[in-house]
């Protein structure tokens, strides 16, 4: 076990610096890298632009673009390492201070997200696959099939015509996190303020998690239930309940837990649509402003951070998948 | 076993898939659905446009104008003005179904629901939405099929690479494909394409570059299952080179799962062309893209529901059909559930 956590770890070392490649990489599209300058340059009149060639000042200075490769990329590694991104270039303040407003907004939606997505598909899956072929497991099937074939920014959209204000219902806010006057409100009102902006983004963010979980749940819940183990549980003469809540949940959460580490990208990254749609200060909308502003720094800073931490989310994963299935031989 | 028993092995395994696949309706659906979708993103220039199929002008016929850009034609001017042609005496056109070309923009038209002139309504150019989705349906199913091709061609290389020699090639590209997981592939996208020109070939190669870890994944999965096989070593012990046991010997054993995932990826490059699209990355306008149309809804979503719905069912559609065509796949191909 501690071999393998510790091997497991040092594996981290060549995906960093992987991470810092591919990220080095995209720097060669920056405004002012004679590579990006090939591709776009031959445009004489964003040349001639003197903002354009103050960017371009700018982000040579940042990144040393000047210099050779090699100087380059070492300049870049301890940028990476001391996670100093610079000044956005929009309104000159240091990057990861953006990056720090905007993550906790993100990640509180994710986690709330993928709470809900464990706390329902759970006992859905487990409906459907103790009832199987009965008219509600086939109906419900349908249901979750649909819910996870529906693009988000078209559910996102519906939402918002038909609830959203407009000529239909206004149910619900549709922009930012809170009310106007969200200040002036107790502790509690507030609480729900924040609760009633958050429910169309959130359940944008949580319906096609769910639908595919509780499909993988129903899919894991049979393959165990066709255990012989299960056979001999039942043969014990130990209540459905205990052969199906005890035996069989258990292993199958195992498969879902594994998919958690699929789920992390975007996890961390933040939705870009749905943020951008419902305008939440997260990770997301923070990344298409700076693609749509084309802020350099703010871009850089927003890749590697979310490949980071994606990173660390990956060894998590990986980690709780051999603690919950204590069958995974570990050599 | 002779080499004739082995062929009727072969096919009877890909007739038995076909058997169980036949069985599952929803993915006989799908699969129809899928055929309609190509058709449609085939032969838009004869369901949507306002250039006619057969004309005759000036007692001169024009057949398939609206594929074929005929000199004369050109030279008045017509291909701008085939909206405000009417065929005098002597002349006819037959136009498609849906006579409005999906580029025109009509501001006195500007905003209708849908009505007799305008089935699915108009954007906010007086552009007709049913003749645009037509349109909109090449885009997606291009970038869909194309975007994949190139994911499976990297996947199964470096898969096939990855799970054939082991040891050091293993372990280096395995490491590659924990670094292309980690970066967010949507941002990595938007971000490429806010730099490069945008064009629907930067669009899937983008997206191409971005799909392919998955598969690698599977394909290395498979070679290892594969390559413990008695056949290969029997390939191997014949002293075929490395290449060929590869491609002739292992691939075509490994490749059962790539289907699957392919199908889905095809759904899965859709989105995101539209998600792209959407955000105002993806094809350039005025081209016809269904994201594109949901993008223009935005600033009218207090009451143009059709600018909504519409596109949006095309998307939903074409991902059901993928999806279904590959959870068919997917059972057909497991032998735990075949009786």
């Amino acid at each position: 076990m501690r071999a393998y956590i510790i091997r497991r770890l040092l594996l981290i070392i060549p995906t960093f610096i992987g991470i810092s490649m591919l990220t080095f990489a995209l720097i060669q599209l920056a405004p002012g890298s004679p590579i990006a300058l090939k591709l776009q340059g031959m445009d004489g009149a964003m040349q001639a632009d003197a903002a354009t060639q103050d960017i371009i000042e700018q982000t040579k200075a940042l990144y040393g673009l000047d210099k050779p490769i090699p100087v380059q990329y070492g300049l870049w590694l301890g940028r990476l390492v001391r996670l100093d991104f610079g000044n956005s270039m929009k309104d000159q303040r240091p990057v990861m201070d953006k990056i720090g407003e905007a993550l906790p907004v993100t990640l509180m939606f994710n986690l709330l997200s993928l709470f809900l997505v464990y706390l329902i598909s759970i006992p859905v899956g487990v409906y459907s696959a103790t009832h199987p072929g009965t008219k509600r497991d086939s109906a419900l099937t349908v249901f979750l099939f649909i819910l996870y074939s529906m693009p988000t920014f078209w559910v996102a959209m519906l939402l918002i015509l038909f609830l959203g204000g407009g000529e239909y219902l206004d149910w619900f806010p549709i922009h930012g996190l809170q009310s106007g006057d969200a200040t002036s409100l107790s502790w509690f009102a507030r609480l729900l303020d924040r609760l009633w902006h958050m429910a169309m983004p959130l359940f944008c963010m949580t319906y096609g998690g769910l639908a595919l979980l509780s499909r993988y749940m129903r899919a894991g819940m049979l393959d165990v239930l066709r255990q012989d183990y299960i056979r001999t549980a039942r043969a014990y003469g130990f209540s459905e309940r205990t052969v199906v809540w005890k035996y069989t949940m258990r292993n199958s959460l195992i498969a879902i837990v594994t998919l958690l580490g699929g789920l992390l990208p975007a996890l961390i990254g933040g939705s870009i649509i749905i943020e951008t749609i419902f305008s939440i200060p997260g990770m997301g909308r923070l990344a298409f402003e700076a693609v749509l502003s084309r802020d350099y720094p703010l871009i850089m800073g927003e890749v590697t951070i979310a490949s980071l931490l994606t990173l660390a989310g990956l060894l998590l994963s990986d980690l709780l998948y051999v603690a919950v299935d204590p069958r995974i031989k570990l050599g | 076993m002779t080499e004739t028993d082995l062929q009727t092995e072969k096919t009877s395994r890909r007739s038995l898939v076909w058997r169980q696949f036949k069985k599952n309706k929803p993915a006989m659906v799908g699969v129809a659905l899928v055929l309609v979708l190509g058709l449609v993103a085939l032969f838009a220039p004869f369901l949507a446009g306002d250039v006619p199929i057969v004309m005759r002008k000036d007692a001169k016929l024009y057949l398939l104008p609206n594929v074929i850009t005929y000199g004369a034609l050109q030279a008045e001017n017509m291909y701008r003005n085939f909206d405000r042609w009417e065929p005098g005496p002597g002349e006819f056109a037959w136009r498609p179904p849906i006579p409005y070309s999906p580029l025109r923009q009509n501001l006195r038209e500007r905003l209708e629901p849908p009505g007799r002139e305008h089935w699915l309504g108009t954007d906010d150019r007086g552009r007709d939405v049913l003749s645009r989705i037509v349109w909109g349906t090449r885009i997606s199913m291009s970038v869909g099929f194309i975007a994949v091709g190139i994911a499976v061609l990297i996947g199964i290389v470096l898969g096939a690479l990855a799970g054939f020699y082991g040891g050091a090639v293993d372990a280096l590209i395995l490491r590659f494909i924990e670094i292309w997981i980690c970066v967010p592939s949507f941002f990595l996208v938007i971000t490429v394409m806010a730099f490069l020109e945008p064009s629907i070939v930067n669009i899937m190669v983008v997206i191409g570059l971005t799909g392919w870890p998955g598969i690698a994944r599977l394909v290395r999965g498979e070679f290892l299952k594969q390559k413990q096989q008695e056949y290969a070593i029997a390939a191997r012990a014949s002293g075929l080179n490395d290449r060929r046991i590869i491609f002739r010997h292992l691939l075509p054993n490994a490749l059962s799962p790539v289907f699957v995932s392919a199908t889905f990826g095809v759904a899965g490059a859709i989105l995101t062309e539209s998600g792209l699209s959407f955000l105002g990355f993806g094809v350039p306008p005025p081209t016809a893209s269904w994201g594109e149309i949901l993008k223009q809804s935005q600033s009218y979503v207090d009451f143009a529901w059709w600018l909504v719905a519409f596109p949006g069912v095309a998307v939903f559609i074409t991902v059901v059909s993928f999806n279904l065509v590959g959870d068919g796949l997917r059972d057909a191909l497991d032998p735990r559930l075949r009786q």
